[in-house]
């Protein structure tokens, strides 16, 4: 059974990190389609945080296709992080190169790059919520 | 409510409880054989015509320091129990913060206090109760032999009044805790408090339950007699010691003549001319030593003195009788009880209303 | 939607001081709610009135649709834990549970036992001599084993050290992910209570400063940074909480309705924390109005 943690600097609001913690778990193999999720009580139980938050986090996971519940018994994972989704990270991680090279000769520092990067994927995740 | 309530108390319970019994051991051991003497050496002894005091002096004398801790026991439990049992039964609570456990359980506040009076407050008046009843029962052949029951200090001390002192010292204690909110200031007030009600109802309300009896007497010239000058000087004045009324509660005495009226100086003067120092000594003296203290001439002068004055006056003696003791007991037991009630209704009302 | 408390214009003054004023306050339930405020601002006369161990001087409080402490059903709703987890010292862990038992007829021993063994408490052993996390920990089992509807927990891990203050929280989320239970809890460190509250009130110098849901709130206020600039000349829509200026710069912390567009602006998302700290801010500052105005008068 999987097991959450909570990186309360992050700035990742605790729902997300629990949907990311799936995702990775997917990826990675240690959750497999079948598997039961903790329960609510349980994940609470270990993290001391508010049950809402990891029904959302279940929900956006349903809704992601990811798991699904059933009543009175749990939630269980249904998909997988599809290998379209893995195929598709390939040319996704040398295009990110090219353009880390591309930033380093403009002249920006390590420093820039990173704030350039998480401004820009910060506003497009508002954009897509708004 | 009553079972937790009674969980709080049990250990304080126990402590009187064992107390009680182990008191009550004693009692019974002890106390046959007291009767017993009595029973023999007194009786001998009258029958062979001695003077009382001697025939007193067995009964007396035997397991005094055990008379002493029975009276003891019964004059300072009923405060103890106010201070101990009374005090921190409420202000306990709000000195720790408890209540606002106990308030926010499925029980009203009106509950919680009426059990926890209720309780403590029947074990209180059980607990004083036995002990003066057990007491009475073992010191009855010293009665019998003292015959000053009815007095205003022993009167506290015999049958079962000291259940209402100490129901009335319980509520008290249990008032003051909770209008103090401290327990240690309520133990003060009430020992203090306590101590002013009793005495203040042995001396000026109880003699006056009924209207007193009212008897003429001759002037015992065996009695404590004697004279005193008022310290501005030239008034002077003959007084009696109470006569000898058995078991009964003196409310006052005097020296008055048929039309009411005490001696006056001057007929005092007039009367014992011959008496050295008719301004005598300041307090009575036992006749019998002012004799003795006299020589022969003087032993006669105050002798002719005292019947010179018996000629005109006689002793008049306020009091309640013998066989209204036990009328007494009820209506100071019931004063105690309606005081004491009295203070648990202010407990209700001051936590209806205002506690907040 | 119904409202676990419902104050209107609530009130309460000892002699002369309002320790608490002018509260009007409604909670949603099924929610666990956060209150925040600095020591003295009336955090726990709200609760103790909530309760019923107050009676409000002004104003009207309804909890649970009725009148705290009405009666013994009304009471049996209610869970309360006082500042302190008061317990009876001389009482052991076993008593505290008859004792649960005996005032509550809705009373689940079965849950209580369970708890006091998940816990580990030793049931023999007297509240006094238990550490200050196991009282704590003893006190929500009584609180909680009476099944409430509402469950209000004054400044419940203020004395615990962190282990003792994590355990704490997790068997109250423990106990809320079981069933329908609205959670009002204070505190006046926002770090406590962020990871747990979906719903925060602020409460400062004895008045209402804030309310509302938290993803809400997180949602709504924003830090702005860019050049110099007047405040009023933001548009409607934007309120400022909380301002700075130097020569060059503004910093401006602002509830918004919608997102903001200015291009002149960095703008940065805030946590609680942030939030909380500004309307504290705000509410002093406007005491110190008040005070200034009183000195002038």
């Amino acid at each position: 059974m999987i097991e959450f943690h909570l990186d309360s600097r992050s700035g990742v609001s605790p729902y997300l990190q629990i949907v990311q913690q799936v995702r990775q778990a997917l990826r990675v193999g240690m959750l497999r389609e079948g598997d039961q999720l903790p329960t609510v009580k349980e994940v609470v139980g270990q993290l001391a945080i508010n049950p809402n938050t990891v029904l959302k986090a279940y929900r956006e996971l349903e809704h992601e296709g990811l798991a699904s519940a059933r009543p009175g018994v749990g939630t269980f994972v249904t998909g997988s992080l599809g290998a379209e989704s893995i195929a598709a990270q390939g040319p996704l991680r040398q295009a990110l190169q090219r353009w880390i090279v591309k930033a380093r000769r403009a002249g920006l520092d390590d420093e820039s790059i990173e704030a350039l990067f998480r401004d820009s994927f910060r506003s497009t995740a508002e954009e897509d919520i708004a | 409510m009553i079972a937790f309530s009674w969980r709080q108390f049990r250990t304080q319970a126990l402590i009187g409880g064992a107390g009680l019994v182990v008191l009550g051991i004693i009692l019974l051991v002890t106390g046959p054989h007291l009767v017993s003497i009595y029973d023999t050496a007194v009786a001998q002894c009258r029958a062979s015509g001695g003077a009382s005091s001697d025939c007193n002096n067995p009964v007396i004398s035997t397991y005094s320091k055990l008379q002493v801790l029975a009276t003891a026991l019964v004059l300072i439990v009923p405060v103890l129990i106010g201070m101990f049992w009374g005090a921190p039964l409420i202000a306990r609570e709000l000195e720790t913060g408890t209540f606002r456990l106990a308030w926010t359980q499925s029980v009203s506040r009106m509950r919680w206090l009426l059990v926890k009076l209720g309780l403590v407050g029947l074990a209180s008046a059980v607990v004083a109760g036995l002990l003066g009843l057990m007491v009475t029962w073992w010191y009855s052949p010293i009665d019998k032999v003292n015959q000053n029951r009815f007095g205003t200090a022993a009167f506290g001390l015999h049958g079962f009044v000291p259940a209402g002192y100490a129901l009335f010292a319980f509520a008290l204690g249990a008032t003051t805790g909770l209008l103090f909110r401290r327990t240690l200031p309520a133990m003060a007030v009430t020992l203090v408090g306590f101590v002013v009600a009793r005495w203040s109802v042995g001396f000026w309300i109880r003699p006056h339950f009924m209207t007193p009896v009212t008897k003429s007497f001759g002037i015992d010239p065996n009695g404590a007699l004697g004279f005193s000058e008022s310290v501005a000087g030239g008034s002077l004045q003959f007084m009696a010691g109470p006569p000898d009324i058995p078991n009964a509660l003196i409310v006052s005495t005097g020296v008055v003549n048929n039309a009411g009226q005490a001696p006056t100086s001057a007929f005092l003067q007039k009367a014992c001319p011959n008496l050295p120092g008719v301004n005598g000594p300041p307090s009575p003296v036992q006749g019998g030593q002012a004799k003795a203290a006299l020589s022969g001439n003087g032993q006669q002068a105050f002798q002719q003195c005292i019947t010179t004055i018996s000629s005109k006056f006689h002793e008049v003696a306020t009091y309640q009788p013998a066989n209204r003791f036990w009328v007494f007991q009820t209506y100071e037991t019931l004063l105690f009880v309606v005081a004491s009630a009295a203070l648990a209704g202010l407990c209700v009302w001051w936590v209806r209303r205002r506690l907040s | 939607m119904s409202w676990v408390i419902d104050a209107q214009g609530l009130g309460k003054r000892y002699g002369g001081r309002w320790a608490l004023k002018g509260c009007d306050l409604q909670i949603p339930s099924g929610h666990v709610v956060g209150l925040v405020g600095p020591n003295g601002a009336g955090k726990t006369t709200l609760l103790h009135l909530a309760v019923g161990l107050l009676a409000p001087t002004a104003g009207t409080l309804a909890v649970l649709g009725r009148a705290p402490a009405a009666d013994p059903d009304q009471l049996a709703r209610v869970g309360f834990v006082a500042q302190d987890t008061p317990t009876y010292a001389r009482l052991t862990v076993a008593d505290h549970l008859r004792f649960g038992r005996q005032m509550n007829p809705g009373w689940d021993d079965t849950l209580a036992r369970q708890r006091v063994a998940e816990l580990d408490l030793d049931l023999d052993q007297r509240a006094g001599s238990l550490s200050g996390g196991q009282r704590a920990q003893l006190a929500l089992t009584l609180a909680v084993a009476k099944r409430p509807e509402l469950l209000v927990l004054d400044e419940p891990v203020a004395s615990l050290d962190p282990l003792a203050r994590r355990e704490f929280l997790q068997r109250l989320m423990e106990f809320v992910a079981e069933g329908e239970v609205s959670v009002v809890l204070s505190s006046h460190l926002v770090a406590d209570l962020e990871r747990v509250c979906d719903y925060l009130i602020v409460l400062v110098d004895s008045r209402l400063q804030l309310a509302g849901d938290v993803d809400d709130l997180l949602a709504t206020h924003r830090r702005l940074v860019g050049p110099r600039r007047d405040p009023a000349s933001l548009p409607s829509g934007q309120e400022v909480i909380e301002e700075s200026h130097t020569d060059r710069q503004s910093t401006l912390l602002v509830r918004c309705d919608g997102p903001v567009l200015d291009p002149a602006w960095t703008v940065e998302e805030l946590s609680l924390e942030d939030i909380v700290l500004a309307y504290m801010g705000q509410a002093s500052s406007t005491r110190r109005a008040r005070q200034a105005l009183e000195v002038l008068s």
